[in-house]
């Protein structure tokens, strides 16, 4: 018998530098620094109009839509797959809530919403698993399968209504997309800040209580206090930032708007999904080695099918967000967006091989092409121009990554 | 070391089967058995159905006729999951790793513990797949880097710690040696003598007569797909064995 590594050394030995301690994801970390790099730089270029509180509370509107779709679109690319077919399906499934309540459902009745809601959700996970068992039990590639998904779900945008624009919506739904009244107010906002922070503080204390228990290295107790201290900072920052902004022509603060409110939500679900369940690890597992996950006794198709309805779903639920936002059912909402979703994950460090990828990551990627774009508005720049320089920089960022990856095996 | 002793039932039984792919039968109408506490070689050269007619046993594919017999007892075995249910365990030549995935990952993959509010326990996986690792192999350290940061002795230990992790009775190691160094050779060697000790079945499948005739008690030796025979390895030389595998002749004291 062998004496086990019980003992609670550190694994890194004396020499233990700053990084092995705090346990920091670097690339991450980088991406963060890239993100306040361009915040300032667009801060002086428009002489402080970027770093204010109404344009980073409206940058946080504007990041939701690809973001919360982005959460999905890392778990389909994880699995070595692609879904061209996201800004459609948000187009499309944004059209026959707009045309439930504004045209089926009787206008005004408190049910209205909620119903159309739940159909429109529930048609967006059914077109997401329609997608999935094409590409899972009939072996169509994902490329195909949602490149068509792309020109199908367009078209019956137009085909709903013949091209025609549904309006207004109901008021309640119009929240979600967080237009004037569309946000909680700062008293709320503390709550979900304190809930935020309570969250952080107790998985820090449960986790390294799981690994004391066995025995495990555990980081220092200075840089656990560190690396919370900094997560707990951020939350506050953000409150503060979104409380700062006040409704136009009141001094009552917006706190922070429903769509970003929904992204929260998404982000933490899809973390949790990621990290803590079988689902997730087994996602994970079929990106690494499809086969070797099949011959671990996983039903793979079964998880390929369930990525897409996820990602079909978060698609309706990012449709809902968009089309509130618009107050309108419009057969074009959405175009193009696949590419800005597909981007942000790459971005965010979603490897296109597979097997890697983080939702963190791709909310950060998310925000950073958000923030390049806004700035590039401020600044003035034509619409075609931003579209070279959003080109130039995925590039840019994509081979950075990969040289890095490289230098690390 | 007596091979297949009398009114002991036979680990596995697998009759007549037959799998084809298209109109190619990569195998036909084979029967080979397995007793506990002993080692069958599997040999012939690539290509053979050496590997396909075990991936049958171990669920990766379903035999298109014949049947398997476990303790004695029909056994379907539909899927990875049924194989494992009946205590068959396997290593793969290619080790069939999550390369993006840590040990304790891979170890537990489609296994998973789990914490009571149904998460994945990951504290609890890292322990024991720290005792199962060391116990093979003590310098073992990266127990939480993804695999595909590992040496290739290193990610054979996680492959055969998976196996031998969840009480296998019967073993199937495909080509366990054959990116292994000599010194990592002889601990396989080793272990397999232990397993043995312990009333494990194994199968041990090779394509070099060298790497098993030591081991084994019995070898079966296949070629195009068919069985050319059985024989006890106490019986023959290795170029009897040999003749088996290149000309698909039966030794005349074959067993």
């Amino acid at each position: 018998m062998m004496s086990l590594a019980q003992s609670p050394v550190a694994h890194k030995g004396g020499a233990q530098d700053l990084k092995s301690a705090l346990e920091v994801d670097l690339r991450l970390l980088a991406m963060i620094a890239a993100v306040a790099v361009i915040w300032v730089g667009f801060d002086l270029l428009t002489d402080g109009i970027f770093l204010t509180a109404r344009n980073l509370w409206n940058l946080a509107v504007q990041t939701s839509v690809v973001g919360i779709m982005t959460t999905g679109m890392v778990l389909v690319i994880v699995t070595r797959h692609i879904d061209l077919s996201v800004g459609s399906v948000l187009g499309f499934v944004g059209m026959i809530m707009a045309v439930l309540q504004a045209q089926v459902f009787p206008v005004g009745a408190g049910w209205n919403w909620v119903a159309s809601l739940g159909l429109g959700l529930a048609l967006g996970a059914a077109i997401g698993a329609a997608q999935g068992w094409w590409i899972a039990h009939r072996g169509v590639p994902s490329f195909i399968v949602t490149l068509g998904g792309l020109l199908i779900f367009r078209g019956l945008a137009w085909t709903v209504t013949e091209g025609q624009t549904v309006a207004p919506l109901d008021e309640t739904f119009q929240l979600m997309g967080g237009g004037l009244l569309g946000s909680i107010g700062a008293f709320w906002s503390w709550m979900v800040g304190l809930a935020g922070i309570a969250l952080v503080l107790a998985r820090a204390a449960m986790a390294r209580r799981r690994r004391q228990r066995y025995g495990f290295a555990v980081r220092p107790v200075w840089a656990e206090l560190l690396v919370t201290g900094i997560i707990v900072a951020g939350i506050v920052g953000f409150i503060l930032v979104m409380n700062a902004y006040d409704r136009p022509r009141t001094d009552v603060a917006q706190g922070i708007p429903v769509p970003v409110l929904i992204l929260i939500g998404a982000v933490c679900v899809m973390s949790a999904v990621t990290k803590v369940t079988k689902f997730g690890r087994y996602v994970f597992a079929i990106g690494g080695n499809p086969e070797a996950a099949q011959l671990a006794g996983i039903n793979t198709r079964l998880v390929i099918m369930a990525v897409f309805a996820l990602m079909g779903l978060l698609a309706g639920i990012a449709g809902a967000v968009q089309t509130a936002r618009l107050n309108a059912g419009a057969n074009s909402t959405g175009e193009l967006l696949e590419l800005s979703v597909i981007a942000a994950a790459v971005i965010g460090g979603t490897s296109l091989a597979g097997g890697t990828g983080t939702i963190s990551g791709a909310i950060v990627g998310a925000v950073f092409m958000q923030s390049l774009q806004s700035g590039m508005i401020l600044l003035g720049l034509p619409t075609p121009m931003q579209n070279v320089v959003i080109g130039l920089v995925l590039i840019l960022a994509v081979w950075i990554d990969t040289s890095y990856q490289r230098r690390r095996l | 070391m007596t091979s297949s002793p009398m009114g002991v039932n036979p680990l596995v039984e697998m009759r007549n089967i037959s799998i084809h792919f298209g109109g190619i039968k990569a195998v036909d109408d084979v029967s080979v058995d397995l007793y506990p506490g002993e080692v069958v070689a599997l040999l012939g050269h690539n290509g053979a159905g050496k590997s396909t007619l075990i991936k049958i046993l171990s669920g990766a594919y379903r035999a298109s006729a014949g049947q398997i017999l476990i303790d004695g007892r029909p056994a379907q075995i539909d899927a990875p999951r049924d194989a494992k249910a009946l205590g068959i365990e396997t290593i793969y030549q290619s080790l069939a790793l999550a390369e993006n995935i840590d040990a304790p990952g891979n170890l537990f993959l489609g296994r998973e513990l789990m914490t009571r509010w149904g998460t994945l326990d990951d504290a609890a996986m890292e322990h024991a797949a720290r005792q199962a690792i060391l116990e093979l192999n003590p310098n073992f350290t990266r127990i939480k880097e993804p695999v595909k940061n590992l040496s290739g002795g290193q990610r054979q230990s996680v492959a055969i710690a998976r196996a031998l992790h969840f009480n296998a009775r019967i073993l199937i190691m495909d080509e366990p040696t054959a990116a292994l160094g000599p010194h990592e050779t002889r601990q396989v060697a080793d272990l397999i003598t232990r397993l043995k000790a312990k009333g494990i079945g194994i199968f041990l499948i090779s394509h070099d007569i060298h790497d098993v005739f030591d081991l084994a008690d019995r070898i079966s030796v296949m070629k195009n797909g068919k069985l050319v025979g059985t024989v006890r390895t106490q019986d023959v030389t290795q170029d009897d064995v040999l003749a088996m595998i290149i000309l698909g002749k039966r030794p005349k004291i074959a067993a």
